[in-house]
This record gives structure tokens, sequence and C-alpha cells, in this order.
């Protein structure tokens, strides 16, 4: 996967994960683009566009549309699967998920995103261990100091 | 507080998942809909303490800041335990009074605020007035709070302002013990930092001391931010560290560890060396995070090295096992999606199978089996399986695999063509028409659905259906395909139209089973959809009912009709009028056992073509194309020409330069050069279709006079041909012609419109041409083209004394365009009755 954006129904960005080194200004214009393009895109057509030199693979869940760009050998099915993976991660952490949930909690939705993909690629095929290491992290926020934790076990 | 259907329209409604409940509307209007059914377990109070304390106000509840301050979560899980609508009121107060208290925003709050803000201006300015803060409290150093004035300016930077002044602050805080301060602070280096700020090198430090202090998390987040943002250098620099993480006893910490390897190797190739002795021990794990890890790396180092490729081959029958537990006797539920067994993970294994496989026989044998039974077993009921069963195919496809299981692999396809969901049919299209080519006769057997699929709303999918359909066009399926196609293009939206059009008249020129027919369908396609057809499709039709002598009448009269009903259609205009000109005696008789019997009369041909003349809607070219023909029908037709003499003597002060040139000597072929008009009109000789070359050999070609007419092309040259023969006409004493100089290059400019894959054909032999004979000397001009160098045109000119006596001071001239060369002259004679030959 080359990046991956959220943005609502108006074209404000929610979330935006870059896995290619671009600078601000390619990405912002990158960005502009695409949520145009997206948006313009009428609800019964399919969820893959070509974009330039890549495939885009979105979905919309209510306000929010989840946007992935990945390249030509990416298989756009699993991609969806990919998408769907990481709403119903963040529906289980925060309890029925909104858009309101992502706005105010955007770092708490990078973090899960974090722990579901690297470098672009799926690290943890188990919904339970991806929220059990996001809950053993915030637990480990919350206590003031990391000394005693060498021994904490982040299971799997 | 009844829930208002209007409020449910603005801003961030509903949950993202599942159906919704009823909404209970806020004073702000902000509506939270629930959405999975009740699965009020799975929610922490603090959390719904929080939404609840949102919708009320910010900051309310004791804004509940997650990241660290507790004070909050008491308080909301009291105010949950008393919870009433009437706290509404309540929370709002505290709220004014916890911030005045604060002197900067906690991060809701913030976001509360600008999201509150009306106008743009109100937005802008409460940011600048918060960096301000930011930017202060960065100078004096917060430690307590730094974190927060982070994510703070990282929402910020989300909305599009400029951050870049916490850059700093993100290396401060990854250096900091706490660990909320480090998991911000890598947040912002992946936020704010990319490789080409200078600043990045610095975090390298950070992270190698991340890396190997033992706390897990926090070489998580390491890790993660080295693959998300790590530059060529650092990645070089951290290598070893993360070699030695793969042989960390955590499963946690390993899995990353693989994946921030394939992102070194993508950024440092050289560093494969490093990473691939480890794959083959990792693939033994069972742990799907680092399988799943380890099948990306070793596709990755697959993908760039030969070497690699060979080398891994050997665990074919390995990952072949895997993938067969997988799928035959499954995985613990908490991997499974929708019934099936981690298809992330099998899709990854299939890929990497279809690499190992490409070109190597072995391999693809060892493969077969797993891939027939994957391609069986696979629920496809969802998803998740269609994206397993598609990878299947694709790897089907590029491997050495059996020929049952390629077809096996097509008719899957046709199977995702007839599935309801429309992606599946739309990655079932782009597979079809990357195979149509290789396994031609197999997708032939998927032609009906595919063109069903041209009337597909989206236009990504009809555009595909269209491609494909028109790759999949036979000599036998030609008839009934065509027949789709034009019912396509009478109705498909104007960006397919062009390629539709020029589609249609490509595969009939391919596979047209007869010239009428042929006729037929470029006619109907100029009807339906002229404006959208190339500018060589009148030509190759003119060329096409040229060559079809037995056709002339029914084309003229169909023309005739076509354009009668409808004059705006410029290339079929262009077409009519040449056809009219050139067969208007055929249009008269009017018999013509192929079409109804239609009575013309001369004067309606005459006025339908002054009607193009004159209309708005011709272009250019069109009138050129009239105003010849009307020329021509001057000899063809009975009668007087007062009506054509008529039209030329008008146009002879047109505006239009070209027509006026035309109509300038039409009216000198009246007046001075009625002796020679009919000759110059006479029907035109076919010329000569050599692929590409015909265009070019017309422009080109410059005729004898006595022989021929003028070609009325649409070229800008036409007009100065005609001139140049007139010229030839006024001094009847140069008798030496030049021979028409073909030109000789193959046109490669051409080629390429005509999309045809063939070769250009060799020019044909041209005949002998007696050029002169007066006064016992006759003049013939013999062509030879030599077979190595098609460039070259030998021309012998070659004089025979007829007469008894001798011809003395014989000189041979010979005036050439400066488009030949003369290679030179050889050898005369003068003695009767020998042939002097040059």
């Amino acid at each position: 996967m080359q990046f991956m954006l959220l943005f609502s129904r108006q074209g404000k960005l929610r979330l935006q994960k870059w896995y290619v080194p671009l600078s601000d200004k390619e990405k912002k214009k990158i960005t502009r683009e695409l949520v145009q393009t997206v948006l313009a895109r009428k609800p019964k057509m399919c969820s893959f566009l070509e974009w330039r030199d890549l495939k885009i693979v979105y979905k919309r869940y209510a306000s929010l549309y989840f946007c992935c760009a990945i390249e030509d050998q990416d298989n756009e099915l699993i991609t969806l699967e990919i998408i769907h993976r990481y709403v119903e991660l963040l529906d289980k952490y925060f309890g029925s998920v909104c858009e309101l949930d992502i706005i105010f909690n955007f770092e708490k939705a990078y973090f899960i995103l974090d722990e579901f993909l690297l470098g672009g690629e799926v690290q943890e095929t188990s919904k339970k261990n991806v929220l059990k290491a996001i809950e053993q992290a915030d637990l480990l926020q919350e206590s003031k100091h990391l000394e005693g934790q060498t021994t904490l076990r982040w299971g799997k | 507080m009844d829930s208002n259907p209007s409020s449910q329209k603005l801003s961030s409604e509903g949950a993202l998942l599942g159906s919704p409940r009823p909404v209970r509307q806020s004073r702000r209007l902000e509506v939270v809909k629930k959405i999975l059914p009740l699965n009020s377990k799975s929610q922490r109070p603090e959390v719904r303490g929080f939404k609840i304390a949102l919708q009320g106000g910010p900051g309310g509840a004791g804004s509940h800041n997650r990241g660290g301050e507790t004070e909050g979560s008491d308080q909301a899980r009291t105010f949950l335990g008393a919870w009433t609508r009437k706290r509404w009121g309540e929370s709002r107060g505290v709220e004014t009074e916890a911030r005045m208290v604060a002197s900067s925003l906690k991060l809701q709050d913030l976001i509360q605020e600008i999201r509150g803000a009306k106008t743009q201006a109100q937005e802008r300015e409460v940011i600048q007035k918060e960096c301000a803060h930011i930017r202060a409290s960065f100078r004096d150093g917060d430690p307590l709070h730094s974190h927060r004035q982070l994510a703070k300016l990282l929402y910020v930077h989300m909305l599009g302002y400029p951050a870049h002044f916490g850059q700093m602050e993100c290396l401060k805080l990854i250096a900091s013990p706490r660990f909320t301060d480090k998991r911000v602070g890598y947040l912002g280096a992946m936020l704010l930092l990319d490789e080409r700020q200078d600043a990045h090198l610095l975090i390298t430090n950070s992270i190698k001391n991340d890396l190997s202090q033992g706390i897990e998390a926090v070489q998580g987040l390491a890790l993660c931010t080295l693959s998300a943002m790590g530059s060529a250098e650092m990645c070089r620099d951290l290598a070893p560290e993360v070699e030695k993480l793969l042989l960390q006893p955590s499963p946690y910490v390993r899995k990353k560890a693989v994946l921030t390897a394939v992102h070194m190797i993508r950024k440092v190739p050289e560093l494969s060396d490093i990473f691939l002795p480890p794959c083959a021990q990792l693939l033994h794990e069972r742990h799907h995070g680092i399988l799943l890890g380890t099948v990306t790396l070793i596709t990755e180092l697959c993908e760039r090295s030969p070497a690699a490729l060979q080398h891994f081959r050997k665990v074919v029958p390995q990952l072949v096992h895997t993938l067969r537990t997988l799928v035959m006797t499954g995985c613990s539920a908490e991997h499974s999606v929708s019934g099936v067994s981690d298809p992330f993970l099998q899709v990854q294994i299939l890929r990497l199978l279809r690499i190992l496989g490409r070109n190597h026989e072995e391999s693809s044998e060892t493969m077969n089996d797993l891939l027939a039974q994957v391609a069986t077993n696979t629920d496809t009921s969802r998803n998740a399986g269609n994206a397993v069963l598609f990878e299947t195919v694709l790897t089907i496809m590029d491997i050495r695999s059996a020929a049952g299981l390629r077809v096996l692999a097509v008719n899957i396809l046709g199977r995702f063509l007839l599935n309801s969901d429309r992606n599946i049919r739309y990655v079932a299209l782009t597979s079809l028409l990357k195979l149509v080519q290789s396994d031609h006769s197999a997708v032939q057997r998927h032609r009906p659905t595919v063109v069903e699929c041209l009337w597909e709303p989206d236009a990504s999918l009809s555009r595909r259906a269209l491609e494909l359909s028109l790759a999949l066009v036979n000599s036998s399926n030609v008839r009934a395909m065509t027949q789709e196609l034009q019912g396509f293009l009478e109705s498909c939206p104007p960006d397919l139209r062009a390629d539709c059009a020029s589609g249609i008249l490509l595969a009939a020129e391919r596979f047209a089973p007869t010239k009428r027919w042929h006729i037929d369908t470029i006619l109907r396609v100029l009807t339906t959809a002229g404006t959208y057809v190339r500018d060589d499709a009148v030509a190759n039709l003119i060329q096409l009912i040229g060559g079809a002598q037995e056709l002339h009448a029914y084309s003229v009269h169909r023309l005739y009709s076509a354009l009668a009903e409808d004059i705006s259609q410029q290339p079929l205009v262009q077409v009519a009028a040449w056809c009219i000109g050139e067969y208007g005696d055929l249009l008269l008789e009017g018999t013509c056992e192929e079409t109804e019997p239609l009575q013309v009369e001369k004067e309606e041909v005459l006025a339908l073509l002054e009607r193009v003349l004159q209309s708005q809607m011709s272009l250019p070219a069109t009138r050129g194309y009239a105003l010849t023909a009307l020329m021509k029908l001057s000899t063809r037709l009975h009668g007087d020409n007062n009506r054509i003499c008529q039209v030329m003597s008008i146009y002879g002060s047109c505006q239009n330069v070209e027509l006026q040139q035309r109509a300038v000597e039409y009216n000198a072929l009246f007046r001075k050069y009625d002796h020679l008009r009919a000759a110059v009109l006479e029907k035109m000789p076919l010329v000569e279709r050599g692929g590409p070359q015909v265009d070019e050999e017309a422009k080109e070609s410059k005729e004898v006079a006595q022989l021929s007419e003028a070609a009325p092309l649409p070229t800008e040259t036409q007009a100065s041909k005609l001139l140049d023969l007139l010229d030839l006409l006024d001094g009847p004493s140069e008798n030496a012609q030049h021979p028409p100089p073909l030109d000789p290059t193959p046109g490669d400019t051409l080629i390429h419109l005509l999309d045809l894959p063939c070769a250009p054909r060799p020019p044909a032999p041209i005949p002998n041409l007696k050029v002169f004979e007066r006064e016992g000397l006759e003049l013939n001009l013999s062509f030879v083209r030599p077979p190595g160098t098609p460039t070259l045109l030998l021309i012998t000119v070659t004089a025979t004394n007829t007469s008894g006596g001798d011809v003395t001071h014989f000189i041979c001239q010979a005036a050439v365009p400066k488009v030949c060369r003369r290679p030179g002259l050889r050898g005369s004679l003068d003695t009767p009755g020998e042939k002097a030959t040059k």
C-alpha cells in the first residue's frame, strides 16, 4: 500500500497515513485531487478506480470515506478486506465508532492503524491480538513510569 | 428532545458499521447514531461517558483526555452513574470554569473550538492563537504537557496548517523516558518528518536506543516509525539492530521486525544479504503475523534478485503445505474472516507462489494440486473468499500450469462476471482482458456474458467490457458482435463513442465477410457516430467503395439516401459527396437490385450538393468535396451544365482560399479547356492500397496529363497539383514527363492510425507508360524497383526511332521534382531503329 486517507463527505481529511516519501506539497496535491475524484463517484459505481499509475480502492462507511492507494500487482479485493478489518478494529475499540470518535481521538486511530499495518503491509491478522496490544499500550500510558515494565509480556 | 430528522444531515453522523437506531438530538446538533446492535459489553464506561460529555459540551465531564489525565475519568464514571438529560446544562457551566483555569486548551477542547468556528477566518484565528501558545511552550519547555501540545499541533497539521516548528519537539519527546511522550513523539515523527528533512537523521540515535532497550511497546514504536519514514541512511545504520530483533523471543517484536526488514530492503537493496538467511527459519513460525511478514519479506527478496528467487524455490513445498493446512483444516476463529481462514495470509502465500512458479516447470507442478484445491474449496459467498479465489486465478495464469487448470481459472473469472457484486465483475473484466491474447478460446466461451457487461451503468466497467468485446471479435462471430456493438454505440456515453466506433471499423476491416457488409457497417457507424470516427475512416471507405465495382450502384444509392436525410455528419457527407460525384450516372439510372428503387432527378442531385455546399454545418473540407463532386457531375450527367457553371462562378469569389482556387480552376476547365474536361474528370482509377501508404501515395503522385485526373482527396496540395497540371497543359512542347515519384518509405506516421499489425506491403509494380509518340519517335518509361532497396525507383526511358530516317541531335532532358534524386543518366544512341535507353 502506498497511502491511506480517511476523509468526510465534505472532503475534510480525518487521517492520512503515507508509506512513501513525498513532500508536504505533493501530499496536499494528491490528497486534494484524490478527494475530489472519489467524492465525484456515484454511489452505484464500483470501489476501484485507476488514478495516475495507481489503483485506488475506496469504501464509504457512514459519513467517512476510507481510501487506499495500491500498486498494480496488489489484489484489490483483499484491500477491501483490509479496510473492513480496520473499521472493525476501530469499532471494537471505540464501541460503535462514528466519525466523531476519529476526529477527537485521531491519535488513537493512528495507533490502532499502526498495530494492524506496518510499512504498508498487514502485520497482524488476528483482531484479538491487535486490540490486546492497544489495550496494553494504553495501560502503559496511564502508569507514570516505565521502570518495572521490562517484565511486562506483550502476549502476542 | 425528540430526534430531529434535519439534524441527522449535519456532520459526522452515524457510526461506521451496522444499522442506525433513533438518534438523540444534542444542543449542537451533533448526532451520534449507535450502530451495532447493543454491543454494550464492548463499550467501556469511560468511552461512553466521554461521548455523552462530548454531546453536552466540551471538557464538562472533566475533559476526558485519554492521553493520561486521569482526573477526568473518575468524573466521567460518576457522571454516568447519575446521568440524566438535565445534566447537560450543568456540564456546560463546568466547562467554562475549567477553561478559565487552564491557560492553554486540552486537545479535545481545541478540536471542539476549531469545529465550532463558523468561518475560515475564525478558525484561522483560533489556530494561530493556539500555535503561538504551543510555540511558547516548546520554547520554554513544559515536560509534563509537551505531549499534549504536540498532539494539538498534529491535529492542526492535519487541517493543513504549517507545523514544522514541531519537528524538534518530536525528537525531544522521543528521547523522553515516559511512554506517553514516546508514543506521541513517534507519531509526530511519522507525520512531520520525512527523509527530505535534514532533521530526520537525528532520530536515528533515539531509535537505536529504543530498539535495544527491552520494553516491547517501545521497540514496537521504534520499528513502526522506522518502517514508515526510514530513509536509506537510517536503514543502513539500523539494519544490525533490526536483524537482532528477528531473533527476539517475543512474537510481537519479531513480526514488526520482519516487516521493517521489508521496508529496509526496499530502501537499500544491498541489505538483502543480511535478511535473507533468517527467512528459512522464520517460515516455520506458527504465529500468523510473523508468517505473513516472512512471506512478504521473501516476496520482496525474490522480486529484487534472481539469485534469491532461485534460492527460495526450495521452500515451495513448505508453502504449499502451509496453505493446504489453512484451506483444508482451517485455523482459529480469531484469524477467520467470513468463514475463510486468514485470507490475508492465503493471498500473500499465493502471491509468493506465483513469483516462484513463474517460468519454472518443477515448482509449478508442485503447486498444481494445491491451486485446484484452493479454487474448489474456497467459499465464495463473501468478498474474503473471492479475494482468495482471485489471487488463485492470477497465480494459475502466471505459472506453468496444466491446461485443465487454466480453463478452470478462466471459468472462475466467467463466474465472477455473473456475480452481483460489481467489484468482482470489475476484477474479472480486467483479468480477462489480460488473458484474451493467450487463452483466446477459453475466454471466447464467456463472450455472451462479456457483451452483457457492455450495458453496465458504471463507466469503468463498460469501458473494460468494450475493450474485451473488441478483442473477442473473430471471423466467425463478427456479424453478431458487430450487431451488438452497433447497438451499444447508439446509446453509449460520449467518452466511449470514439473507441467504440474505431473498434467497430477496425473489426470490420479485419473480418468483413463480404464487401457489401463492410460498406453497410461503415455506413451505419458513420450515421450513428459520425463525429467520433477517425480522420482516415473517410479515405478508407472511399477506397473500399472504389474497389468494389459491383457495388458502385448500391453504394451511391445508399449514400444518397443517407445524405438526403441528414447532412450534418461530416464524414458521411464527405463520402457521399465523393460517391455521388463519381457514380452520379448510376444514381440517375435508378435501377439497383439491392436497394429499393429510387427515382432521382438530376436537379435533385445538384440541389442536394448545393445544399451541402451552402450549409453552415459543412466543414471547408466537406465543401471541397461537394464542389469537386458537382464538377464531376458536369460530365456524368446529361443536359446542360448551366447550373453547375453558375455555382463555379459564384464560388470563384468565395472567402475560403481553397474553395476559391478550386472554383477558379473548374471555371477555367469550363471555359478555356472544355475539350479536356471529360478527360480530366474521368472516373478515378483505384488507388493502390499499400497498407499505410495509401494517403502518402495519393498525396505525392503527379499524374501524367493524358491519362488520369486529379484525385480529389482532402489535402491542401490538391489545388496546387491541379495548377501544375494546367501549367503542363499550357506548354505542349514539353514532352519529357516525369514519372510519378511514389513516396517509397512506408508511411510510418500512418501506421499507428490504422493500428493494423501488418508490415507495409511493398508498393505494387507500376506499368510501363508510353509518354510520347510523334513523328517517329516513341518514348516509353518503365519502372523497376530493385528488391533490395525499396526506396529506389529505377526509371528507364526508352526512346525508339520508328521512322525510316535518322534521328540526330537527340537530347534527353529529365526534369524531376525535388523529392526525387536522380542518380544519373547513362548512354545514348542515334541510329535509327535502335533503342536508346537511359
